[in-house]
């Protein structure tokens, strides 16, 4: 029996099993929670209602804290994109020992641990003025996206034909025509992606965030991390299904995006 | 030349952005760590020789172990199944195990929360088939700070040793079992070794990003179960100590980038054959 396949198939069922139980099963869990008509939080719920999606927009500390969370990711998000593509693209012309310098600089934020980065954040934030404030805020999630957004246009840059870039040369472009009609179209994927990156990952940011932020200056996650130490508000579900379906959102518009340029001609 | 010169102005402004906001910072966290409150190591010599500083240090460092080991014993059979399964198997199951990636830290501590409290879902359950009087301890604890950090870092154990088994020739395993050798001698002696370079990433990877966890243990951990990080961020939020503080950080700074050292060394290593 030990050796038999069909012990082997049956336990890696179970295994399958497992995983798939034990990773979905707390998100299944608050979808559900977040659509309850109990009062309090209970499972499984008596019945479903909308109320706590309607608690959530009608509560102005989520609605003011979901604002200020959109306030810093649209214009971090495209911060992070303009400077980390053209990063990207210039680390990949420079074939030099500068260049893996450059690069090991740039991705550092990525490597070390978040809270580092917050803590020195903070501190040097406090001196300059910029605690508790929106271009602070901004900045810190500059700083913490643009690695994703470089590294993502970077892997598709490798595999960029520069010779395509050339040949518009060549044939009488100006550099900037070349890059506007030849490589931005052909990376244009990648950049997408690089932002939608960086917008999940600044919208769900909490630990530089919590250093930054005041009662007056607070992202959802700030809120939601005060509110979650205190009680288990089924409210905080809502907003925790809102933030899930964000990034669920994300995913689904860069898959299309990839499926897309999958059938461009010349990728 | 001219090209690159232009090439110089494109990376300038990122450069100087991460120079500014970022390395300095980090920079004048580590002088605050030697000049505060004057000048010298004495934060340092603090950190290693009172019982609560070490006491947290020993923390992280099992916490990060354990999650490790666990990570590894469950990750390996998730991406062996990974490997073997039908194509579409294999999609559902990269999906499943990137979900959790992709939601937010605090909707999965909070998730982990409502299932596993003393009111929660479990003890709820459990209690009302009668199995049990008193709800179980399941959170607050090492035990609810394990699960729900294997459960974010699974993917960067998985994924490494996805791509390296992928790449495995199964007809070795086969020659040693039709040399004679059984099954599990077969495991043991081809097939876990040729996965070793993915483990090694995967652990290492694993190990490296849970010395600096933060969010999962502060909600799911008790007051037994505090790592560095969370250490760091109360000596500043609630008593402005940034002797300590800056200190402690510099600790997880050196500590993670001597190991991130020690494993591209390994790895270069292992990649010329040695």
């Amino acid at each position: 029996m030990f050796y038999s396949a069909r012990f082997w198939g049956g336990l890696r069922g179970v295994i399958n099993l497992l995983l798939a139980v034990y990773m979905l099963a707390p998100l299944v869990v608050i979808l559900i929670i977040s659509f309850s008509s109990a009062l309090f939080l209970s499972f499984p719920p008596p019945g479903f209602s909308l109320q706590y999606y309607e608690k959530m927009f009608s509560n102005p500390t989520w609605t003011r804290t979901l604002w200020t969370s959109v306030k810093i990711m649209v214009p971090s998000a495209v911060i992070a994109t303009v400077l980390g593509t053209a990063a990207a693209l210039a680390l990949s012309r420079m074939e030099s020992r500068w260049a893996v310098l450059i690069r090991g600089l740039l991705m550092a934020p990525l490597i070390i641990p978040v809270i580092i980065t917050a803590a020195a954040i903070f501190g040097v934030f406090r001196i300059w003025g910029l605690y508790g404030t929106l271009p602070g805020l901004i900045l810190a999630h500059v700083i913490l996206t643009l690695p994703y957004v470089m590294s993502t246009v970077s892997a598709n840059l490798a595999v960029f034909d520069k010779r395509l870039e050339d040949a518009a040369a060549n044939c009488g472009a100006p550099p900037f025509t070349a890059f506007r009609r030849v490589t931005l179209p052909l990376i244009s994927p990648a950049v997408l992606s690089g932002m939608l990156f960086a917008m999940v990952i600044s919208f769900d940011e909490l630990i530089v965030s919590l250093f930054l932020s005041t009662p007056t200056i607070r992202p959802v996650t700030v809120q939601m991390w005060s509110n979650i130490r205190g009680d288990t508000d089924p409210t905080i579900a809502a907003i925790a299904t809102v933030l899930f379906l964000f990034s669920l959102f994300a995913l689904l518009i860069d898959g299309l995006a990839r499926r897309k340029s999958g059938r461009a001609p010349g990728l | 030349m001219i090209a690159k010169l232009r090439s110089i102005w494109l990376v300038l402004p990122a450069v100087l952005l991460i120079g500014i906001c970022f390395i300095y910072p980090v920079a004048w966290l580590l002088q605050r760590s030697v000049s505060e409150p004057v000048w010298g190591l004495q934060n340092y010599a603090e950190i290693f020789t009172k019982s609560i500083y070490l006491g947290v240090l020993w923390n992280t460092v099992t916490i990060a172990g354990v999650t490790t080991l666990l990570c590894a014993l469950f990750g390996f059979p998730v991406a062996y199944s990974m490997v073997h399964s039908r194509p579409w198997l294999r999609k559902l199951l990269i999906f499943v195990v990137l979900i959790p990636f992709w939601t937010s830290i605090l909707v999965r501590s909070f998730a982990w929360l409502v299932i596993l409290q003393g009111g929660g879902i479990i003890n709820d359950f459990l209690t009302g088939v009668g199995l049990i009087a008193e709800p179980l301890e399941l959170v607050y604890n090492r035990l609810g700070v394990l699960l729900g950090m294997v459960q974010v870092l699974l993917p960067f154990m998985v994924f490494p040793l996805y791509s390296v088994m992928a790449r495995i020739d199964g007809s070795y395993v086969k020659a040693a079992t039709n040399l004679g050798a059984n099954p599990i001698r077969a495991f043991f002696r081809i097939y876990l070794p040729l996965c070793l370079p993915g483990l090694l990433t995967g652990a290492m990877l694993v190990f490296i990003i849970s010395l600096g966890y933060f969010i999962t243990p502060a909600l799911l951990g008790g007051r037994g179960d505090i790592m560095i990080a969370q250490l760091i961020f109360e000596r500043i939020d609630e008593f402005g100590d940034w002797a300590l503080a800056s200190a402690l950080a510099i600790v997880l700074l050196v500590g993670t980038a001597l190991l991130f050292g020690f494993v591209s060394l390994l790895l270069k290593l292992r990649g010329k054959g040695v």
